[in-house]
Formats: C-alpha cells, structure tokens, sequence
C-alpha cells in the first residue's frame, strides 16, 4: 500500500465483512511526541482468542480464496518498521479493535494520503453503516459522524452522489483546517 | 467552505421520488473487487472514477457494488460488468480504463474487448 488511507479502507472491508453496524476510525497525529495512530474499533461478530493469535500471520484468512500479503499482518508490518508497535484486541460477540502505531518522522512512515476518497468509498459501499471519523492533529481535531448526516438527509440516501460528493469535500476542507490549527467552530 | 447548509440544500432539492428512482436496483450491475490485492493494485481510484462516470452520464439503471476478494490478485484491480446474464470481467484496470468501459460498455453495450481477462490471458 502507497498509503496509510489504502490501509484504513482495507481494513474496515474486515469489519464491514464482520458485519459490524457501527465503525469507528480515528487518525490521531501527534508531532510533538511524534506518533501517528489508526484506530478502527468495530461492533462486528469478533473472534476468537485461539483465532486472534493467529490473526497477525500471514497465512490464516477465513476466506477460502488464496493469496499472500493479507490485511492485518501488512498493517502490522508498516507500523513495525517505522518503529511503532500494532495492537489488536476482539471478543466474540462484541466487536475488534486494531491499533496501528507510527513514529510519524520515520522514513519509512507512509503519507496518510487521502481519507476522504477512502471515507466516500466506505460510505458507497456500506451507506446503512454507522461511521465515526475522527482526524485529530496536535490538539486540533474534526468528526464526521454518518449517523447525524443521515438524520440532516431524511429521505436523502447517504450514497446518494452529490452527499457522497459533499461528503469527500467535507473531510477534504476539514482536515485541512485541523492541521493548519483553524477549525471550523460551526462544525 | 463545506457547510450543513449545503446538505439541507440537497435534501431540499431532491424530491422523495427523485431519491428513491436515483437508489434504486439497477438493471446493469458494475462489481468492484475491494479486497487487499485489489485496494493496493489501485482500486478506490478506479471504483472513485466509475463513481462519478456513472453520475456525470445519469446511467439510472446502473448499480454500483463493492465487494471482497475475486480471487485472481495478480490482474486486481478486477471491475465485473453483469447485463442480463451476461458477465464480462475487465482485470488490470486503471481510472482511464473505466472511463472507457462505462462510455462503450454501459452508454453504448460494446464489451471492450482488450480489457477483459480473455484478452489478458
Ligand atoms: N474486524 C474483524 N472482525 C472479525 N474478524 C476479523 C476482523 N478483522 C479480521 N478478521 C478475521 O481475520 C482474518 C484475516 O484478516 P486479514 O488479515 O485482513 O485478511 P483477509 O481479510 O484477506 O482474510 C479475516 O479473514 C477474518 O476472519
Ligand atoms: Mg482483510
């Protein structure tokens, strides 16, 4: 992956596939203690602790197709070679939690690139899904949180393509604002 | 700037009829692998491309999906194009490809030949 972005959205496929209704994504920068952290929680179907642990080799998948270089251990390994560490934690039932950790000035540190195409893309595919973004640099921070556009939206369909639309520019704007410390206060 | 007022615009703006008709079950089905080796081989452009094609030209009878893993990594990304019963599979694709399948293929029903799995094998 070219991106940390391209992570984020492969990485939710696994909780949408889990079929979580509610998926929480957080980009917490940091530059003073120079960490970047992805944070996606779900309230998918989980697994199990036998599962977990062989969650992080690149040789256990539940699908029945074949290929190398799978999701979590990939995500695992970028965060490793830049010196941060990855955490995943799952129950059954309850729901996943995968926590990737960069040290942000690595120069294997991938660009975050480009969260409001991945945004509008998991939104497309999963628009009855309950999404929480949250992008957090130093203190600054913006949300976006499908659950209330869809209430603005009444009988609007969140993947209608102009609120897909809206919704990209939004997260485009707003990122930008939180890393130049200028939020939006109306937001 | 993006605001919430634009949101209630296009609430406004959009009749219930009008949203229902624009959200509803295509007769053309377009299928986006979105697995890893598809989201790394370049995917969420190509999807991104067909996206906005399809809205730009109004193709109504259109249905846009993702899904997981097609199962052949080394020609990802991988857009599946299903008419009726027939399916023609476009592999190695690129935002410039998918600009061209939905001008021939969903605007004028010509498979593009040279992007398909046949032609790549
Ligand atoms: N959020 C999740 N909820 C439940 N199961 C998960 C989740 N994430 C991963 N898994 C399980 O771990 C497996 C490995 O995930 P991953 O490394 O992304 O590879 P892949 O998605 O290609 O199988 C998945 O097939 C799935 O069974
Ligand atoms: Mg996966």
């Amino acid at each position: 992956m070219k991106e940390l972005s391209l992570h984020i959205l492969d990485i939710v496929q696994n909780s949408l596939r889990a079929g979580a209704s509610l998926v929480q994504i957080m980009v917490t920068i940091d530059t003073r203690q120079d960490f970047l952290r992805l944070k996606i929680e779900d309230n998918g179907c989980g697994m199990t602790e036998d599962f977990l642990q062989q969650v992080t080799d690149p040789f256990t998948t539940t699908r029945t197709t074949r290929k190398v270089g799978l999701g979590i251990p990939l995500l695992k390994e970028a965060a490793e070679r830049t010196g941060g560490h990855f955490i995943i934690q799952s129950q059954v039932g309850v729901g996943t939690m995968v926590e990737a950790n960069f040290v942000y000035r690595h120069i294997d540190c991938m660009p975050l690139g480009d969260m409001a195409s991945t945004m509008m893309i998991l939104i497309q595919g999963s628009p009855e899904v309950d999404f929480i973004y949250e992008y957090s640099f130093n203190e600054r921070s913006f949300l976006l949180k499908t659950a209330e556009l869809r209430e603005i939206l009444q009988h609007v369909p969140l993947d209608e393509p102009q609120v897909l639309k809206w919704i990209h520019d939004f997260v485009q704007e707003n990122e930008g604002l939180v890393r130049e410390g200028n939020v939006n206060e109306n937001n | 700037m993006k605001t919430i007022e634009e949101l209630k615009a296009i609430r406004e703006n959009m009749s219930d009829t009008l949203a229902m008709r624009n959200n509803a079950e295509g007769s053309i089905r377009v299928v986006v692998g979105m697995a890893t080796c598809g989201i790394s081989a370049g995917a969420r452009p190509v999807l991104q491309t067909l996206a906005q094609e399809i809205n730009k030209r109004h193709l109504k009878n259109v249905k846009l999906v993702q899904t997981g893993c097609i199962g052949i990594c080394r020609l990802e990304p991988i857009v599946e194009v299903y008419i009726g019963n027939e399916k023609t599979t476009y592999v190695k694709m690129t935002p410039e490809k998918a600009l061209r399948v939905v001008n021939d293929h969903l605007v004028n029903r010509q498979v593009v030949t040279e992007f398909t799995i046949g032609a790549a094998e």
